[in-house]
C-alpha cells in the first residue's frame, strides 16, 4: 500500500493554564517563577483537614471559552476525583471533571495551509472542555538519589480542551492548535506562553486504510509544548504506525513521549494500571451551578471574536479569507490593523493589509519584536499608506520611507511619513514638463535602445522606462513615464 | 456481582494498601457484602430520576479570584521528612 492509501486520524487534548491570580481551589498565588514551594499553601500540599473552595475567576474563564466556541455551558457540572499516586500530586488524586464537564460541544473554523501557498477551510468539533487542577513539578537532578518536588504549580487552574478525532493530517492538527492558541489569548483566559507550559498539547494518533469505517488503534503522544514538535511528533508517529502495520504488526494502545533531539516517539514504560483512575464525584465539592444571568453577563463582556472580525474584514474591506485570517491571528495584530484602517480610510484597507502582513510583519519578525512594540505606529503607517494613495510617493519609494520610519527618522508624530518625504525630497514627480525633460535626456543618451525599440524589440521600451526612473532617482510617477515615453516614441 | 480474590488484591495495590495473609479473604467478604447492598438498590426503578452527585441539594459556593495565602514554606517544611533548596525530597520517581 502506498502512503496515500492510509487515512490519518488525529484528536487533540490541550491543557491551557487559566490566567487567574490565585489557584483553582486555594488562595495561593499562581505567578510564574517564584521560589520553590513559596506558593504552595496547606490546600496545595494536601495537609489533612483542608477543603477546596472553587475560584470564581476560573469558572468565568471556562464560560468565556464555552461561549467563544458556541458550546453548551452546562447549567450544572460536577467535580470528580481522578485517583493516581505520584508525588507531584500529594492528595493521591487530581480534582477534575469527568461525567458532567462545564463546557460541552462547540466547534472552531480554521484556515489550513494547503502547502501550495493557499489555504482551505476546516471545521473541527470539540467534545468538551473541563476544569481541573495542575500538578506540581518533579526535579530529577541529583538530590542524593532522591527526587525534589516543587508544588508551586499544584492547583493552578487548567481548562482541558478535548477535540473530536476530526483532523486528518499534522498540518490540520497544527492549524487547530494554533487557532485555539490564538483564541484563548484573544478572549484573555490564558497567556499562551508555551515555554512556561501554559499551553500543552497531547495528540491521539491512529491510521486506517482509506475507506475503513472503524478507527485504528491510537497512541497518545504526551506533552508537546511547541507547534513544531507537534508537527514532527505526529509525522513521525504516522510513519511509524504505517510501517508497523505494513510489516504485519499491530498497533498497541500506548502513551508515548516525543524526543525532540532524535525526532522520534517512544512508548513510556507501560505502568500497568496507569489508566485505572477510579473516578468518582468529589464529596468535598458541591455541584457547580451556572445560571443564565451569569452566562449572559459574560457574553456581553466578550470581545468581537476572530471569526466574526475575519468575516467583517472580508465583507467590509474586501480582503481574502486568508488575509482576513492572518490579520485576526492575534488581537494585537487585529487592533493594529483596525487602527491603521481607521486613520488611512476604508478605501485603503487592502493597501493597509498588505503593509501590515508584508513589510511590517517581515521587519518585526527580523527584529523579533511583538507588534505592540513596533517602532512604526499604526497612525504612522496609515500616513504612509495615504501618501501612496494620493500619488505623493510610489510603492518603491514607500519602502524607503518605511525604513526611515522604522529608524525613527521622522520622529514619533503621526505625520512622520510626511516629515521623511519632505526632508529627503522623496516626493514623486508628477509634473509632465519635468518628466518630459528627463525622458528627452534619456532618449538622447540611449539612441541604441530607441533604435531597437523602433525595430520591434519590446524589451527595449522597459529598459528605457528603467533609465528614466533611475534618472529621476525613483521619484518620477511610473505610470506617467510610461505614457509620455510611449507618446514620444510613437 | 462478586469480587474475586485477584480483584481484591488489584484494588489494594491501586490504593497502595498492603494486605497481610488472610486479609484478602476477609476484605473480599466485606466488599461482597457491600456489593450485595448495591445489587438490592439496583433493583429499584429509577427511571426519570436525576442522579445525585452529592447528598445535599446545595450548589458550590465560589470564592473571588484573589491571593489570600502568604508564604508559609518554612513552617510546612519544618514537619516534612526531608527538604533541600526549598524542595520536598521523596524517593526517586522516574518514568
Amino acid at each position: 500500500m502506498s502512503r496515500t492509501d492510509w487515512e490519518v486520524v488525529i484528536g487533540l487534548e490541550i491543557h491551557t493554564q487559566l490566567n487567574t491570580q490565585s489557584k483553582i481551589f486555594s488562595g495561593a498565588s499562581t505567578a510564574f517563577g517564584a521560589e520553590p514551594n513559596a506558593q504552595a499553601c496547606a490546600v496545595d500540599i494536601a495537609l489533612p483537614g483542608v477543603l477546596p473552595v472553587l475560584n470564581k475567576g476560573a469558572v468565568e474563564r471556562a464560560i468565556r471559552f464555552g461561549l467563544a466556541i458556541g458550546a453548551t455551558v452546562a447549567p450544572k457540572s460536577i467535580f470528580a476525583r481522578k485517583n493516581y499516586f505520584y508525588p507531584d500530586l500529594p492528595k493521591g488524586y487530581q480534582i477534575s471533571q469527568y461525567e458532567l464537564p462545564v463546557v460541552q460541544g462547540g466547534q472552531i473554523t480554521l484556515q489550513v495551509p494547503d502547502g501550495k501557498g493557499g489555504a482551505y477551510e476546516k471545521v473541527v468539533n470539540l467534545t468538551r472542555a473541563h476544569l481541573e487542577e495542575d500538578a506540581g513539578k518533579s526535579l530529577h537532578e541529583d538530590f542524593h538519589g532522591m527526587t525534589g518536588i516543587d508544588l508551586n504549580r499544584a492547583g493552578t487552574p487548567l481548562l482541558e480542551i478535548v477535540s473530536e478525532p476530526d483532523m486528518r493530517s499534522s498540518a490540520e492538527a497544527v492549524a487547530y492548535a494554533k487557532a485555539l492558541h490564538a483564541l484563548v489569548r484573544w478572549i484573555d483566559i490564558c497567556d499562551g506562553n508555551m515555554q512556561e507550559g501554559s499551553f500543552r498539547c497531547d495528540a491521539n494518533v491512529s491510521v486506517r486504510p482509506r475507506g475503513q469505517a472503524e478507527f485504528g488503534t491510537r497512541r497518545e503522544i504526551k506533552n508537546l509544548n511547541s507547534f513544531r514538535f507537534l508537527q514532527q511528533a505526529i509525522d513521525y508517529e504516522i510513519q511509524w504506525q504505517i510501517e508497523l502495520i505494513e510489516d504485519g504488526g499491530k498497533v498497541q494502545q500506548a502513551t508515548v513521549l516525543f524526543d525532540a533531539d532524535t525526532g522520534e516517539t517512544r512508548a513510556m514504560r507501560s505502568k500497568e494500571d496507569a489508566h485505572d483512575y477510579r473516578y468518582f464525584p468529589d464529596p468535598d465539592l458541591l455541584p457547580l451551578v451556572i445560571d443564565s444571568a451569569w452566562i449572559e453577563r459574560v457574553r456581553g463582556e466578550l470581545p468581537e471574536l476572530p471569526e466574526a472580525l475575519s468575516a467583517r474584514f472580508q465583507g467590509e474591506y474586501g480582503l481574502s479569507a486568508y488575509d482576513a485570517t492572518t490579520l485576526t491571528a492575534s488581537r494585537e495584530v487585529a487592533q493594529f490593523y483596525l487602527d491603521t484602517v481607521a486613520a488611512a480610510g476604508t478605501a485603503n484597507a487592502k493597501t493597509c493589509a498588505n503593509w501590515v502582513m508584508g513589510d511590517l510583519a517581515a521587519r518585526l519578525n527580523k527584529a523579533e519584536l511583538d507588534i505592540t512594540a513596533s517602532p512604526v505606529s499604526a497612525l504612522q503607517l496609515a500616513g504612509l499608506v495615504q501618501r501612496i494613495a494620493d500619488n505623493t510617493i510610489s510603492n518603491a519609494i514607500a519602502k524607503k520611507v518605511f525604513e526611515a520610519l522604522w529608524n525613527k527618522e521622522g520622529g514619533d508624530d503621526a505625520n512622520a511619513a510626511d516629515t521623511v518625504i519632505e526632508a529627503q525630497g522623496l516626493k514623486q514627480v508628477t509634473d509632465s514638463g519635468a518628466i518630459e525633460a528627463i525622458i528627452d535626456e534619456v532618449l538622447a543618451a540611449n539612441q541604441k535602445s530607441v533604435e531597437e525599440f523602433r525595430a520591434g524589440k519590446e524589451k527595449a521600451f522597459n529598459a528605457l522606462v528603467g533609465q528614466c526612473m533611475k534618472a529621476s532617482k525613483g521619484k518620477a510617477n511610473p505610470a506617467q513615464v510610461n505614457e509620455l515615453l510611449k507618446k514620444k516614441l510613437g | 456481582m462478586s469480587l474475586s480474590l485477584d480483584e481484591v488484591r488489584h484494588i489494594a495495590k491501586l490504593a497502595r494498601l498492603e494486605l497481610a495473609a488472610g486479609d484478602a479473604e476477609a476484605t473480599q467478604a466485606k466488599l461482597n457484602g457491600i456489593f450485595g447492598l448495591i445489587e438490592e438498590m439496583q433493583a429499584v426503578d429509577t427511571d426519570g430520576v436525576e442522579p445525585m452527585s452529592h447528598p445535599q441539594e446545595l450548589a458550590q459556593r465560589l470564592r473571588d479570584d484573589a491571593v489570600s495565602e502568604s508564604d508559609r514554606r518554612a513552617a510546612y517544611q519544618a514537619v516534612a521528612p526531608q527538604t533541600e533548596a526549598g524542595l520536598y525530597l521523596v524517593p526517586k520517581v522516574i518514568e
